[in-house]
């Protein structure tokens, strides 16, 4: 099966017997409306035909190659893979803040931007400004020409959203690593955007502080619907946020890492942590990063209750 | 100072502010050095251990003081200086700032600029001093620009250095946020060097000093440089310490005023 194939047909038709993915289709009718309002409308991404080379000493290495992704407006991708495979650069390239030598980007039909002001980025650090409160470091992501009152307001609201009402007035250092991500986390929704780029932003957060974010992205997805594309190296966290999981890889000794595997999530968000069926996608995860998953070693066998998509 | 606002939600029992933070303790430590020695100055002076002729006592150097009062040219000395070093200063430490943020934030400004002041960077000041006599006379002028050429390296060295190590994740999150240009600079490059860019300043303020001293070596007739010269060669070693003490003091209170610049500029950008 070519990677290629599989995510243009999944991401055409809204997948029968997968009850979020139709949610999502009905949650985002207008995806074409321009930001007027206080939320800006969640937009569509195109990545299509995505290809990054990085010079180096001995010539140009392929990071990327081929990548073809459609995400619906409003719908959490999670991009899955192995370390170095690419993912945070594919993100950087959804952004603007990386181009890419191959092939084009497309936000909501249009050409991604240099920095582009309709997406956020979530920063693998917090990246706060250290000499600004926590308060005027949200205000920093508020879009340009924001009156101040209504830039204010909305600070206050987004502090209160992520639950750090009670620390405005506090500077990064003096916030533990939870809630400087939670800081990075409004800042960038204070930005309004129409798509959310998160790259690994729990990865550097405990065990616990991590679950509970991960239930705060998605309170704030349901409260702000934007598109949002979340790189990870955790399957499990994958797994619970995401509406589709993409897996990176290599195929065989070509240079620049595709996409291996399209894993659609079933149920609905937020999704119970000790599901079996969650767990079978995981083994498959697991599997598609090339980790052994002992799971015949003692004996018990590894069945597949869920068939491979297409089902 | 030490009462914040937040003083109330401590427990009673932490409301005695360590000794190292109490403000008579810092007034009194950092006057405890300059009081011994003054004593010891005293000491060895009056007793004869050191005969007056080689070290004269602090009453002489006071009464020298009171001497050149009342002659009415005290004051004109120490403000010449002053006129000499400010002038001098804030025109060597605008360039340096300039330029150090040229070579700090643009790679060509670095490939082109850097190599040159590195070297004249490594010019002894005086060395410039008889060229910058021969080209601009014994006026002002000559003077002033030595004390610019002076304050300009430091400020340039250090400011050129901070921008260039400025945390690029934080460049880049604010390139992310919309940033760019003047914007960018003033969120977050200036306020990310302002501590170095301080200490720049300090260092060009020091370097002022010193460079206006080595100015009015030469062909100056008033001035604390020139005092201190002039009292040597004709052996008015009380006044040679008066200009010593005098250049102490002076110099310890500009850097004071730039350390309320430096709080002032704290508040305002970082």
């Amino acid at each position: 099966m070519t990677a290629a194939s599989a995510t243009a047909r999944a991401s055409s038709s809204s997948t029968p017997g997968t009850p979020a993915a139709g949610a999502q289709a009905s949650g985002t009718v207008s995806s074409g409306a321009a930001p007027a309002g206080a939320t800006a409308a969640a937009a569509p991404v195109s990545l299509r035909g995505i290809g990054r080379a990085f010079a180096s000493q001995s010539g140009a290495r392929q990071v990327l190659r081929d990548i073809d992704l459609e995400i619906a407006a409003g719908e959490i991708v999670a991009i899955l893979g192995p370390s170095g495979c690419g993912k945070s650069t594919l993100l950087r390239i959804a952004g603007g803040l990386d181009q890419p030598t191959q092939g084009t980007a497309l936000i909501d039909g249009e050409a991604v931007r240099p920095f582009d002001p309709r997406s956020a980025v979530g920063f693998q650090e917090p990246r706060l400004l250290p000499w600004r409160t926590i308060e005027n470091n949200v205000a920093l992501g508020l879009p340009r020409g924001t009156a101040k009152a209504a830039g204010r307001e909305q600070v206050a609201r987004l502090l209160d959203l992520v639950g750090l009402a009670d620390f405005a007035g506090h500077r990064p250092r003096e916030v533990s690593g939870g809630m400087a991500q939670r800081t990075s986390l409004a800042r960038a929704l204070a930005r309004n955007p129409a798509v959310l780029l998160l790259d690994e932003p729990f990865g550097a957060l405990d065990a616990l502080t991590r679950l509970k974010m991960q239930d705060l992205l998605l309170d704030v997805h349901a409260a702000e619907p934007a598109t949002v594309l979340l790189v990870t190296h955790d399957v499990d966290e994958a797994l619970q946020l995401a509406d589709r999981v993409i897996l990176l890889g290599h195929e065989g000794d070509t240079p620049g890492a595709v996409v291996t595997q399209t894993i659609v999530v079933p149920g609905h968000r937020p999704r119970d942590r000790g599901s079996a069926e969650l767990a079978e996608l995981r083994g498959r995860l697991l599997d598609g990063l090339g980790i052994d998953r002992h799971g015949s070693a003692r004996g018990i066998e590894t069945t597949t209750t869920i068939p491979h998509y297409p089902y | 100072m030490s009462a914040s606002p937040t003083s109330t939600l401590v427990a009673p029992v932490r409301e005695r502010t360590k000794l190292t933070s109490r403000r008579w303790f810092v007034f009194v430590g950092g006057a405890l050095i300059p009081v011994a020695i003054l004593a010891t100055w005293q000491f060895v002076s009056t007793n004869g251990i050191v005969p007056v002729s080689q070290l004269p006592s602090p009453e002489m150097v006071w009464t020298a003081m009171i001497d050149l009062m009342q002659r009415g040219i005290f004051w004109h000395h120490i403000a010449i200086s002053t006129q000499r070093v400010v002038i001098g200063f804030s025109i060597g430490a605008a360039l340096g700032l300039l330029v150090g943020a040229i070579v700090g934030l643009s790679k060509l400004g670095d490939i082109l600029l850097s190599p040159t002041l590195g070297a004249l960077r490594a010019v002894p000041s005086l060395a410039w001093l008889p060229l910058l006599i021969l080209w601009l006379k014994l006026g002002e002028e000559s003077k002033i620009t030595l004390i610019v050429i002076g304050s300009f390296f430091p400020v340039y060295t250090v400011v050129a250095g901070a921008l260039r190590h400025v945390d690029r994740q934080l460049v880049e999150a604010g390139r992310a946020f919309g940033l760019d240009g003047v914007r960018l600079f003033t969120t977050v490059q200036l306020p990310a060097v302002i501590p170095a860019t301080v200490s720049g300043l300090r260092l060009g303020l020091a370097q002022a000093w010193l460079f206006l001293v080595a100015a009015e070596l030469l062909g100056a007739s008033m001035g604390l440089g020139f005092l201190l010269t002039d009292s040597t060669n004709t052996g008015r070693l009380d006044r040679t310490f008066l200009a010593i003490v005098l250049l102490a003091v002076v110099g310890k209170l500009s850097d004071s005023l730039v350390g309320i610049f430096e709080r002032w500029a704290v508040r305002r950008w970082a």
